[in-house]
Parts: structure tokens; C-alpha cells; sequence
């Protein structure tokens, strides 16, 4: 194994900053600490939230999910169970659902992200939100935001044509069916069991744009 | 999850390089698999070289009638494409049958290949696991079994490779092209990949440490009819208990590769050629082999129906 300039450890930066200290003093070793970090384990990066320029400087650790609740306090998006599986953690990027928790915010810089906050405000609902409300679409309401964001964007991804497990002609259209709507929305658990006024919801929405 | 330096690669040759020559690197490309197990502290790398800039997203004919997948074409858009749709429609069908919308939009096709086992031992830190921590022991021997692997277990490991994916790619007998971190390249086929885990599971490719996939190779289209087949405990978002991925031509010849049951997408050629005596003389010398655990022994017979009921499918 070869050192290069990338494998400085965590120590060696250590120590280095400790002989920083040592030779220029208190202010020096602070300077010498914070270029520690930002050439090691903190990156700056700047993106869109919701229509909004944001600018950050985060542990390179930091999930796009953390860095959405934690940093900009957009609580909306939830944390499920942070490692794919449930899908309470859905936002959308340039138009793309995704899994928050399962990327690094710093992978994300000059990106467009939309959370549930983006979608809609409480006096001018999104007609998803609209229609979660209007059709129950909940009970504990922690899995909604993420099935809200996901049902969005797959309305968008059978618009363009993208096929499903459960799409018979890989060759036609794709149609907006039931049975489409539940194999997509798979993704995203929930525990209190909404799903069938989940998909009256979703199925209304695909109706009126239709 | 430990601390990590960042960069993202600017160049397939210089990201070769820097993961030869730092045994701590790693490439991420979708991390949908990396920083699941990053957050479990099972993979460690203090170094992440991401991948996703270097205009590896392309599909394009090759001069051969076949098609060229860059790497970090993502799953949605390579099950979407056209070409692949109606020339290589197992391909598609693998690929909507794995994981679910937003994680087939991150996921790449590199990624796809290269996820780690499902293993529950491997993801349970906990318990002792040869490919986790080398040396330590099997937990899955002699513990619970239902989902392990049925063919070219050793007594180290008898994980499964859990891609859909990689089982049409093996049917379509694709090749990996890649870079070394000198950076000569080279090609791969699908077969030669992955390795069985013999004395040393945690080995679970023939790449070479920092070695880079730039893309994966399809040959002309084979026509005849493609059909995946995926059993699993629920009908959506869950891993195979056992797949068949088939290619079948009117006259009944064809191929097939079995996932779910080998720590490699499992294809014997010489079984493609029993096709026509029907799924039981296939599975005969697919599964010749085979050693089940006894809580997995279902399996053996799951892979002789699904592939009946494949064929039926076929000629229906
Ligand atoms: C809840 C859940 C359910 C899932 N269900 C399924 C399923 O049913 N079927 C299925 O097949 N999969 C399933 N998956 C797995 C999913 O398909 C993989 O996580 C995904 O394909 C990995 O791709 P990625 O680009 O995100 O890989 P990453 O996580 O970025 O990388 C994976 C590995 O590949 C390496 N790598 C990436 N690109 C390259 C390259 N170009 N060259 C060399 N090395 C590279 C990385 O270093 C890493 O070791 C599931 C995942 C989750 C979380
Ligand atoms: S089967 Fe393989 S991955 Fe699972 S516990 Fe045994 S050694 Fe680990």
C-alpha cells in the first residue's frame, strides 16, 4: 500500500495540528484545525431546497436526510428506518424519487431537491396532499410525506413510460391501473395499513390530470 | 459510520488509480448498497471516491448488434430503455422485479453487479461471519438457513447473491469491461465475475483491488422469448427466494440462469440443452450439485416448478 496524499489518517492530521499548536500558538492551531476539517471530513455544498438556495458545511457522514432534518430543520421528511426499507425518507431530485436516507448529502451538491415542504403549504395543498386528506389517506401520518413525495414522482415515472413488475406489454404504453399503483408504490411501508385509501388518493389524482 | 475524506473522480484512469493505490478506498456510485452497510460499520472505507460524474450514464449500440451499458446507467433507466425493452426484455423484467422505485433510481448497474450478500449473519455484527470478518465462522451453518444457498456452498459460507440483475445478464451472456488502477483494461464474462466462496467468501469477484467497471457488454439479441420469474415471500420489495431468468425459442431450446440459489447467479450450460426434455431433466443437471441445509431444501423443488412453470409460459 502505496501512501498517497489521500490516506492521511485521522492521527497524522492530529499531530500535525498538535505541532501546529505547539510551534504558532492558540490561534494558529485553531486555523490549522478548521483546514483539518475542511480537507478531510467536512465538505461545504450548495444546492436547491424547495425553490430555495442553500449552502452547508457537513460532516461528509451526513445522510441528504440528516442534512435536510438536522441542518435546514425541514422535519417533514421523516426517518423510518434509515436504511431503505420503508421509504418514510422519499424526496424527489430533479424530478427523481429517491431514498434520503440511503445518500450523502455532499453527493447532492448544485441539485434541485422538493421535500413534502416544497410540494404544497397548508393553505395551498398540492392535489396529492389534497387528496390524502380528502381520502383518509393516513392514520399515524409518519409514513405520509414519503408516500405523498413518492406518489408524485410515480405518477411522473408512468408518464414516462417506465415499465413495472407488474407491466404485461413491455412494448405499449404503460397505463395507469390500480394494480400499477400499488406494484410502484411499494416502496414506502405502512404500518397503520392506509394503503387502499392510499390508492383511492393517488387514483383520483391520475384521474384529474388524465 | 466511520469518519471519511471525499473527492469525486474526474477521470475513469484517475479513479482506478487512487483506489490501487489505497486499500481504504472505495468508488461510490448509487450508494444504495455502500452506505447501508457504511451505517452498520460492516464496510469501513476511510476514503469514498465518487464515480458519478464521469459520464458513464450511456446506452448505446455497438458496432457488433449488441448494446454497451455504461456503469452508472441507473436500473430505472436501463429497464426503461427502448432497445432493452424489445430486444432484451428479461433484462427489463429482472430489473422492475428488484428493489423498489426509488431505490432502482439511484441504483447503478456497476452497484447492481457488486451488492453484497442479504445474508442476515453478514448484516448482524453481532454474530460471527467469514465473509463479514475472515476466520470468525459461518453463523448460517447450523443457525437459520431458509434463505441460503443450495449449490457451490463451501463450509465457509453458503450466502446467496441477492442481484436480479445479474441473473438476466448471465442468461444474455454479457461481458464487464474495466479499468485497472495502472490502468490497462480488460473484459470479463458475466460467468467469470463473481467467484463461489471456497476458503475465502469475503473474495467475492475476480476485480482487482481498485479495479473500475466502465460498462457491461450485451451480444446481438437472441429473439425467443424472455421471461423472469421471481418467487419471494411477498409479491413486491423482497429479495428472491429463488428466480429463473430464460430466453425460450419457439422450438423450445433456450437458456436459463437460476438466482437465488448460488453465491453467484447459477447457470450451467449444459442444462440449457436439456430445455426441450422439460423443467425436471433441466434441473436435474442445474442443480446436480446441489446440498441443501435441510431448512432450504425447499429450494430444489422450487427451482424445478418455477422453471415449469417458466416453460409453460414460453409456449403459452
Ligand atoms: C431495501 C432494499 C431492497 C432491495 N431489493 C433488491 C432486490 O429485490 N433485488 C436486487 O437485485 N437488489 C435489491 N436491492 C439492492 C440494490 O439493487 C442495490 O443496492 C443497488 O443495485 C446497488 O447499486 P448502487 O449503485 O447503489 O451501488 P453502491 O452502493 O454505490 O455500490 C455497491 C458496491 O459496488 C462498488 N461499485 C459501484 N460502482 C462501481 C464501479 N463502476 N466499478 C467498481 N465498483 C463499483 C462500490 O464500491 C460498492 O462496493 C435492494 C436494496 C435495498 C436497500
Ligand atoms: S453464509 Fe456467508 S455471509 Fe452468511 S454468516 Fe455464513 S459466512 Fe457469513
Amino acid at each position: 500500500m502505496h501512501p498517497t496524499q489521500l490516506e492521511i489518517s485521522r492521527r497524522d492530521l492530529l499531530i500535525s495540528s498538535a505541532a501546529t499548536v505547539a510551534a504558532i500558538g492558540i490561534a494558529g492551531g485553531a486555523a490549522a484545525q478548521a483546514s483539518r476539517n475542511e480537507m478531510a471530513y467536512t465538505t461545504k455544498l450548495t444546492f436547491t431546497v424547495n425553490e430555495e438556495g442553500r449552502e452547508l458545511d457537513v460532516d461528509n457522514r451526513t445522510t441528504l436526510l440528516d442534512a435536510l432534518r438536522e441542518h435546514l430543520h425541514l422535519t417533514g421528511t421523516k426517518k423510518g428506518c434509515d436504511h431503505g426499507q420503508c421509504g418514510a425518507c422519499t424526496v424527489i431530485i430533479d424530478g427523481r424519487r429517491i431514498n434520503s436516507c440511503l445518500t450523502l448529502a455532499i453527493m447532492h451538491e448544485g441539485d434541485a431537491i422538493t421535500t413534502i415542504e416544497g410540494l404544497g403549504k397548508p393553505d395551498d395543498l398540492h392535489p396529492m396532499q389534497a387528496a390524502f386528506v380528502k381520502h383518509d389517506g393516513f392514520q399515524c401520518g409518519y409514513c405520509t410525506p414519503g408516500q405523498i413525495c413518492s406518489s408524485v414522482a410515480m405518477l411522473a415515472e408512468i408518464q414516462a413510460n417506465i415499465p413495472s413488475h407488474v407491466t404485461d406489454n413491455l412494448n405499449a404504453e404503460v397505463a395507469i391501473t390500480p394494480v400499477e399503483i400499488r406494484e410502484r408504490m411499494s416502496g414506502n411501508i405502512c404500518r397503520c395499513g392506509a394503503y387502499s385509501n392510499i390508492v383511492d388518493a393517488i387514483i383520483e389524482v391520475a384521474g384529474t390530470k388524465a | 459510520m466511520r469518519p471519511f475524506t471525499y473527492e469525486r473522480a474526474s477521470s475513469i484512469e484517475a479513479a482506478a488509480k487512487v483506489a490501487a493505490s489505497n486499500s481504504q478506498a472505495k468508488f461510490i456510485a448509487g450508494g444504495t448498497n455502500l452506505l447501508d452497510l457504511m451505517k452498520l460499520e460492516i464496510e469501513t472505507p476511510a476514503h469514498l471516491i465518487d464515480v458519478n460524474d464521469l459520464g458513464l450514464d450511456k446506452i448505446e449500440a455497438t458496432s457488433e448488434g449488441g448494446l454497451r451499458i455504461g456503469a452508472l446507467v441507473r436500473n430505472t433507466d436501463l429497464a426503461a430503455d427502448e432497445t432493452v425493452r424489445r430486444d432484451y426484455g428479461l433484462l427489463s423484467r429482472a430489473l422492475v422485479a428488484g428493489a423498489s422505485g426509488q431505490l432502482r433510481n439511484k441504483a447503478t448497474t456497476a452497484g447492481n453487479l457488486l451488492q453484497r450478500t442479504r445474508c442476515p449473519y453478514f448484516y448482524d455484527t453481532n454474530q460471527p461471519c467469514n465473509k463479514r470478518q475472515p476466520g470468525s465462522g459461518c453463523s448460517a451453518i447450523g443457525g437459520f438457513s431458509r434463505q441460503h444457498a443450495v449449490i457451490g456452498t463451501s463450509d465457509a459460507c453458503i450466502a446467496t447473491h441477492p442481484s436480479d440483475m445479474a441473473v438476466a445478464l448471465r442468461t444474455l451472456d454479457a461481458t464487464i469491461e474495466s479499468v485497472k488502477g495502472d490502468g490497462s483494461r480488460r473484459s470479463i464474462p458475466i460467468a467469470d465475475l463473481h467467484r463461489l466462496p471456497g476458503d475465502t467468501p469475503e473474495i467475492e469477484t475476480v476485480l482487482e483491488p481498485g479495479e473500475f467497471i466502465t460498462a457491461v457488454l450485451l451480444p446481438r439479441p437472441l429473439g425467443g422469448k424472455h421471461i423472469y420469474r421471481k418467487v419471494r415471500d411477498r409479491a413486491s420489495y423482497a429479495f428472491a427466494l429463488v428466480s429463473v431468468g430464460a430466453v425460450i425459442q419457439p422450438d423450445g431450446t433456450g437458456r436459463v440462469a437460476v438466482g437465488g440459489i448460488a453465491h453467484k447467479p447459477w447457470r450451467v450450460e449444459a442444462a440449457d440443452t436439456e430445455l426441450p426434455n422439460g423443467a425436471r431433466a433441466t434441473s436435474r443437471v442445474l442443480l446436480a450439485d446441489a446440498r441443501s441445509t435441510g431448512q432450504n431444501r425447499f429450494k430444489i423443488d422450487l427451482v424445478e416448478r418455477t422453471l415449469g412453470a417458466v416453460i409453460a409460459a414460453a409456449k403459452g
